[in-house]
């Protein structure tokens, strides 16, 4: 308890020192489903921050919202203090279902984001070689998504959200289609690759375990209509063995008190 | 037996990280069996022609015999040079024509209402009927003859087409737009590659509907090319040589449709080479 810094309430959090993401009073509302009500969040420079909470809370309709995927109702969303509203260069998606195409080797759809913008071959292979090795996958260049494993295909994802070399990535609940052994491996790796590239991470997730995991920074989201219902910031020691984490006092007690706090929304 | 047994046991056994003696096992026995089912269909024909099932039924034998004999006379030769002209004329314009207009509905409302229930009823139609009006319009020529194999094709090309656009992964979608891809780079990198499969399905069946246009044309409108061979033969009860040119036409429409299968898997679904 003593070591997590906690801040309650919905009322706007004082921004953090330098903050790349900023939102402002988002609403967004599905027919007469209140989706997100009034959402004021900062998401701080070089930080991963989940997005945390049941199903229904609206996580992954405000990432799709900061994304510029979907539009909001209500407020604004600025990236280094601009106003965006559509997809931007300064921002990559990875998404839940991997959204590969079947028909493109694991080396043209890591550098499909490349290809769009208009690099030359030659160039935008070279980037994405290097990303495949980054997140493990070399050797796979010439595979095709079929022949790959899920944790081995969000990986491919991974690589060519970062292969844009975007400031902010935005992770929709990427291991959900992954099995339990490849999650915790996928884990450890995002822990290393976070401290590798600088880079501001915003991760939807429903597992309390894996927020508390991989999140210098949790944002827990009350249902029915989506709020900021409480802010975490868990003081994890992650230089180390990632294997230990999971057996850290702090990281139990932390996924215990967000248990607890979640628990009522829970039927 | 024994030995394709043992294959599929080392094909499991190689299942990873390469494949490529599992393809080769897996593509061997097809061909073989392929050629068994030709083998025992020519055997069947032969025997049924020594019975013989009817005085008009050749033995498999006496066709292959009457084709070389076509072959060598030259007259398959011209009626060939006659009949490909409105059939690959009709199919080239039905396949660009159809993918395109198909495209376009796929993408765009209003298209869709104005265009589609056309189609739906072309396709639904008794085509053949038609073909008689076109004669009445169009006359006798290759322009005849080319609307009749289009009339047959297009149909199943657009409608084919409108489906596999409308019915695109949306998730790819969202995918393409969120690294700023352009309405066009969608169109191409996406939806087009997406809908390959349903597209070339429906190239196949059209370009097989443009074979039964032209030869439908042959026979009702003008005697030209191979529907007049067959006429031909037939009035002079050369049943083997009649035969030998209906299996001619067959093997061709055959052969081109392998050929499309092999450019839609080597040029738009690479993923799906040897699986």
């Amino acid at each position: 308890m003593g070591a997590t810094a906690l801040r309650n309430g919905p009322s706007p959090v004082p921004a953090p020192i330098d903050s790349i993401v900023e939102v402002r009073g988002i609403s967004k509302t599905y027919g007469n489903v209140e989706a997100l009500r009034g959402i004021d969040l900062d998401f701080p420079r070089g930080k991963l921050t989940s997005l945390l909470g049941p199903s229904g809370c609206g996580k992954t309709t405000l990432l799709k919202i900061i994304a510029g995927l979907i539009r909001a109702d209500g407020g604004t969303v600025a990236i280094n203090g601009k106003r965006v509203s559509a997809p931007g260069p300064e921002r990559a998606f990875v998404f839940q279902d991997f959204a590969l195409m079947p028909w493109a080797t694991v080396m043209r759809n890591v550098a499909f984001g490349l290809e769009l913008r208009g690099t030359n071959k030659a160039e935008r292979e070279e980037i994405a070689r290097r990303y495949i090795a980054e997140v493990g996958l070399a050797g796979f260049e010439d595979k095709y998504p079929h022949q790959l494993s899920g944790g081995m295909r969000q990986r491919v994802g991974l690589a060519r959200a970062l292969s844009v070399d975007a400031d902010v990535l935005l992770l929709d609940e990427p291991f959900s289609a992954v099995d339990e052994q490849n999650r915790r491996k996928f884990q450890e790796d995002l822990i290393r690759l976070r401290t590798n590239q600088n880079k501001t991470f915003i991760f939807v997730t429903h597992s309390i375990e894996e927020a508390v995991y991989i999140s210098d920074r949790i944002v827990l989201l009350s249902p029915r209509p989506g709020r900021v219902s409480q802010i975490i910031e868990p003081e994890i020691g992650r230089s180390g063995d990632p294997e230990r984490i999971h057996r850290d006092r702090h990281y139990l007690d932390t996924v215990e008190e967000i248990w607890q706090g979640l628990k009522q929304y829970v039927e | 037996m024994a030995v394709s047994i043992r294959t599929d046991g080392e094909a499991a056994g190689l299942a990873s990280p390469s494949t490529r003696s599992a393809t080769v096992a897996s593509w061997d026995q097809p061909i073989l069996l392929r050629l068994v089912s030709i083998a025992l269909f020519a055997g069947i024909w032969e025997v049924a022609g020594r019975i013989p099932v009817s005085f008009a039924f050749p033995t498999f034998s006496d066709t292959i015999v009457a084709f070389f004999g076509l072959l060598a006379d030259g007259s398959l030769a011209t009626a060939y040079l006659s009949t490909l002209q409105p059939l690959v004329l009709g199919v080239v314009l039905s396949a660009f024509l159809g993918v395109g207009l198909g495209t376009i509905c796929g993408l765009w409302r209003t298209g869709e209402w104005l265009v589609i229930p056309v189609f739906i009823v072309l396709q639904a139609a008794p085509v053949a009927a038609f073909i008689p009006m076109v004669t009445f319009v169009y006359g006798i020529g290759m322009t005849a003859k080319t609307l009749a194999v289009m009339i047959l094709a297009l149909p199943v090309i657009v409608l084919n087409t409108y489906k596999a656009v409308r019915n695109v992964n949306e998730s790819l979608l969202v995918m393409c737009r969120s690294f700023m891809g352009t309405r066009w780079q969608t169109v191409a990198k996406i939806i087009l590659p997406d809908a390959s499969p349903v597209i070339f399905a429906g190239l196949r069946l059209g370009v097989a509907a443009g074979f039964v246009g032209v030869v439908l044309a042959e026979l009702l409108i003008t005697p030209t090319g191979i529907g007049d061979l067959i006429t031909f033969h037939r009035s002079r009860a050369d049943y083997a040589e009649m035969y030998a040119t209906i299996a001619s036409i067959i093997a061709l429409s055959t052969l081109t449709l392998v050929f499309l299968q092999w450019v839609e898997v080597r040029v738009f679904r690479p993923e799906s080479r040897g699986t």
